[in-house]
């Protein structure tokens, strides 16, 4: 027989780490249908019995406002798991069992893990488990899930559960509430249970009735009498209230309850002492040293991942596949006597291919190995904290910051980070956003222009990063007031204990990330560069030709027009337009090839010599902004259709940064030509 | 006049009344636990001048100024 477990909980209650130690290595990621919600199955690990483990998300309540607790509660209501794990940290009691009094009313046999019963010891409080269960009528069993403690205990107490539930007869429900609240719930339960045909409680139906819970009434397509009931019970609580609204008398409910639950199981230390984390918190988040602290972090973080450690590893990987498995495979080819067509698409189209995705992978995994450690410890939190005062005036929030400034090394894991980001229009919009901030891969060409004729201006490299940053800006501003407009999103955040994050957990949370990367952004690289390949080397008549008789060269003439009033209507430079999609360093590559000069580096004399002669200052201007702003490369493109997870959002965003960078370009040429500049 | 959280400065301690507003700002609130006779203590405010952190119900909370705006204390 095959049991379902879910596993619910709030955030930093140690949900993850527990699914880590009940699934082992059986888990797997993937998305929840339709939404970019991390959904987490695994199965029991050594246990006779087939019981699977469903992650739900990590959530507070279960109210029908954000996508992650309408998503958790269709699952518990349309699946039915067969027992509802709520995990329940220890040190917070008071706020996680908010959760488990809703939870507790769907009709699913409900566990309660209470975790971190270490972290309870330390601070001198003592929580009477019998009397916890007494209180809530659900079994309880103590965990310290970082140590695997308590983890066995709680599966099987669940299975037991599970076998039993079915033929337990149905017990009388905990009351929660004030008389004149159950008195509602119990008459509209009435009604309920005679009309609804769905195979949901009718307690918990009632209750969110009388929430008006628009969902729930859609759903159970409720007649007009008991519509009127509603609305009758509705209005005598209210009234009954001093006119409050009747989810807050219920929330309010909620927590009376839980204050009486806890006053009776929970020995809080009378006198309250500085925790490690309070003091840690205290530096950390202090007024003036907050920022010096995070900008140091952020430094050292930018420094290993992108700049040092993270650049060592593309020379690696470059020279792994590159010359290690490439030469390799090239020696064998030739040795075989296989056709030039073959050679050049396994080593300049596939190979090449990969060796641009997997050169990200390594950068990418230690970046989100930082990720990682900074969300576990409970930094992140801070980071939303302190830098959300700058973000909000440009429609985002503090969280946004983190992906940008990855974004200065490469697009792909600054885009990749918004997952950090509950709030799916900051998310969307930090994904819009962040490819304006010039990347790595950009700098190359920048730097040939520069060299070829802005030698003598310093000031031009950090313009370019002014201009950029300034895009930014202005495009959150106009995004928020058009197309993702709407109600601020609330910044309601808890700021969790800092605690020692466990290597084992991030290492998966690095990989889980970085797997999924290789597979998604890896599958359209792949295509895309196989496909410029091809049409770099073969003509219409697919005959294999030199790079400037190509096909790609015939469309580089075809679209060449369209760059005209951007001052560089040349084929050559609409075609490295195109072949920077593959990766921003490879226009550089392909001006030289164009050029008749080769592949060369970008302060090469002779190249730079070529450009000044197709290039004016005013275009080579244009030229520079257009790649600024214009769509980023294919990873980065695949990295934004994965977190999009929708090719319409992912369209319009690469049709918005293309046809700004065009419409910019046009306006620095054209008003530049008027005013006699170039 | 009412007192609101937003007028009361790190260290002090109040009791809170209620959440005025609707929606889900205000369901985000009163789930988090700001809810009526719950105790609050104000802990700081952000270097830039917002948000704040509260503690209530033996945590950490953290909220914008506008948010603070629509808690009535005691």
């Amino acid at each position: 027989m095959q049991y379902t477990f879910a596993l619910v909980g709030n955030p930093n209650s140690g949900k993850t780490t527990l699914f880590n130690e009940i699934t082992g290595s059986t888990q797997h990621v993937g998305n929840w249908p339709g939404v970019t919600v991390e959904k987490k199955e695994g199965k029991v690990k050594k246990h006779k019995e087939n019981i699977k483990i469903i992650d739900l998300p990590g959530i507070y309540s279960l109210s029908p406002y954000s996508l992650e607790e309408v998503l958790a509660r269709d699952y518990i209501v349309d699946q039915k798991p067969d027992v509802i794990i709520n995990i329940v940290e220890g040190t917070n009691i008071e706020r996680n069992l908010y959760l488990t009094t809703q939870l507790m009313e769907f009709g699913v046999p409900v566990i309660v893990a209470l975790n971190m019963m270490d972290a309870v010891k330390t601070r001198g409080e003592e929580i009477d488990i019998l009397q916890l269960e007494k209180s809530l009528n659900l079994p309880v069993v103590p965990t310290i899930a970082t140590k695997g403690k308590g983890v066995n205990e709680l599966i099987e107490k669940a299975l037991v559960l599970a076998q039993t539930a079915s033929a337990k007869t149905e017990e009388a429900p905990v009351k929660k509430f004030d008389e004149l609240i159950e008195k509602s719930i119990t008459q509209l339960e009435n009604l309920v249970t005679k009309e609804l045909t769905l195979d949901y409680n009718p307690r918990w139906v009632a209750v969110k009735l009388l929430e008006d819970d628009m969902d729930i009434k859609e759903k159970a397509d409720i007649s007009v009498n008991l519509n009127n009931e509603v609305i009758m019970c509705r209005e005598r609580i209210q009234k009954g209230y001093n006119n409050d609204d009747v989810e807050t008398v219920i929330a309010d409910n909620r927590y009376k309850f839980i204050s009486n639950v806890i006053s009776k199981s929970v020995k809080k230390k009378s006198s309250r002492t500085l925790s490690t984390s309070d003091k840690i918190d205290k530096i950390v988040t202090n007024r003036i040293l907050a920022l010096p602290i995070f900008l140091a972090i952020m430094w050292v973080v930018y420094y290993v991942s992108i700049s040092t450690l993270g650049d060592y590893t593309i020379g690696w990987v470059e020279w792994l596949i590159g010359d290690v498995i490439g030469g390799t495979i090239s020696e064998w080819l030739v040795g075989a006597g296989a056709a030039d067509w073959l050679h050049g698409l396994v080593i300049d189209g596939i190979i090449g291919g990969i060796g641009g995705v997997m050169v990200f992978v390594p950068q990418l995994m230690i970046l989100f190995f930082f990720i990682s450690l900074l969300e576990d410890s409970g930094y992140m939190a801070r980071v939303a904290f302190i830098m959300d005062r700058i973000f909000r005036k440009f429609g985002l929030s503090g969280k946004s910051f983190i992906p940008m400034l990855i974004g200065t090394g490469c697009s792909v894991p600054g885009i990749m980070a918004t997952r950090t980001i509950e709030n799916e229009k900051d998310r969307r919009m930090t994904i819009i956003l962040t490819p304006f901030i010039p990347c790595g891969a950009k700098w190359p060409v920048f730097a040939m222009f520069i060299a070829a004729f802005f030698a003598d201006k310093a000031w031009i490299a950090p313009a370019i990063y002014i201009i950029g940053i300034g895009i930014a800006i202005l495009s959150g501003l106009l995004l928020k007031s058009t197309v993702l407009k709407g109600e601020a999103a609330p910044f309601v955040m808890e700021l969790p204990e800092y605690r020692l994050p466990k290597l084992k957990g991030t290492l998966i949370h690095m990989w889980d990330r970085g797997k999924a990367f290789m597979i998604k952004a890896g599958t359209i690289i792949f295509i895309a560069s196989g496909v410029i390949w091809l049409l770099q080397s073969f003509d219409a008549s697919f005959s294999m030709v030199e790079a400037e008789n190509s096909m790609l060269a015939s469309i580089g003439r075809v679209i060449a027009p369209i760059f005209s009033p951007l001052g560089f209507g040349e084929w050559r430079a609409a075609v490295a337009t195109v072949t920077g999609l593959l990766a921003k360093e490879v226009v550089v590559a392909t001006l030289g090839i164009l050029h008749g000069i080769g592949e060369v580096a970008e302060d090469d004399p002779s190249l730079i010599s070529s450009i000044t002669q197709s290039f004016s200052t005013l275009s080579a201007f244009s030229f520079m902004i257009f790649t600024l702003i214009a769509a980023p490369c294919f990873a980065a493109i695949g990295a934004m259709k994965r977190e999009f997870n929708s090719w319409k959002w992912t369209f319009l965003t690469l049709g918005y940064q293309t046809g700004l960078a065009w419409i910019l370009g046009t306006l620095v040429f054209q008003i530049g030509s008027i005013i006699g500049l170039g | 006049m009412e007192k609101k959280l937003k007028d009361l400065k790190p260290g002090d301690k109040a009791k809170i009344i209620k959440v005025t507003g609707e929606g889900a700002l205000k369901r985000r609130l009163v789930d988090m636990g700001i809810t009526h006779g719950a105790e609050v203590l104000i802990r700081k405010v952000a270097p830039l001048g917002d948000p704040i952190e509260v503690n209530i119900r033996g945590y950490e909370l953290s909220f914008r100024k506008s948010e603070a705006d629509s808690i009535i204390v005691e």
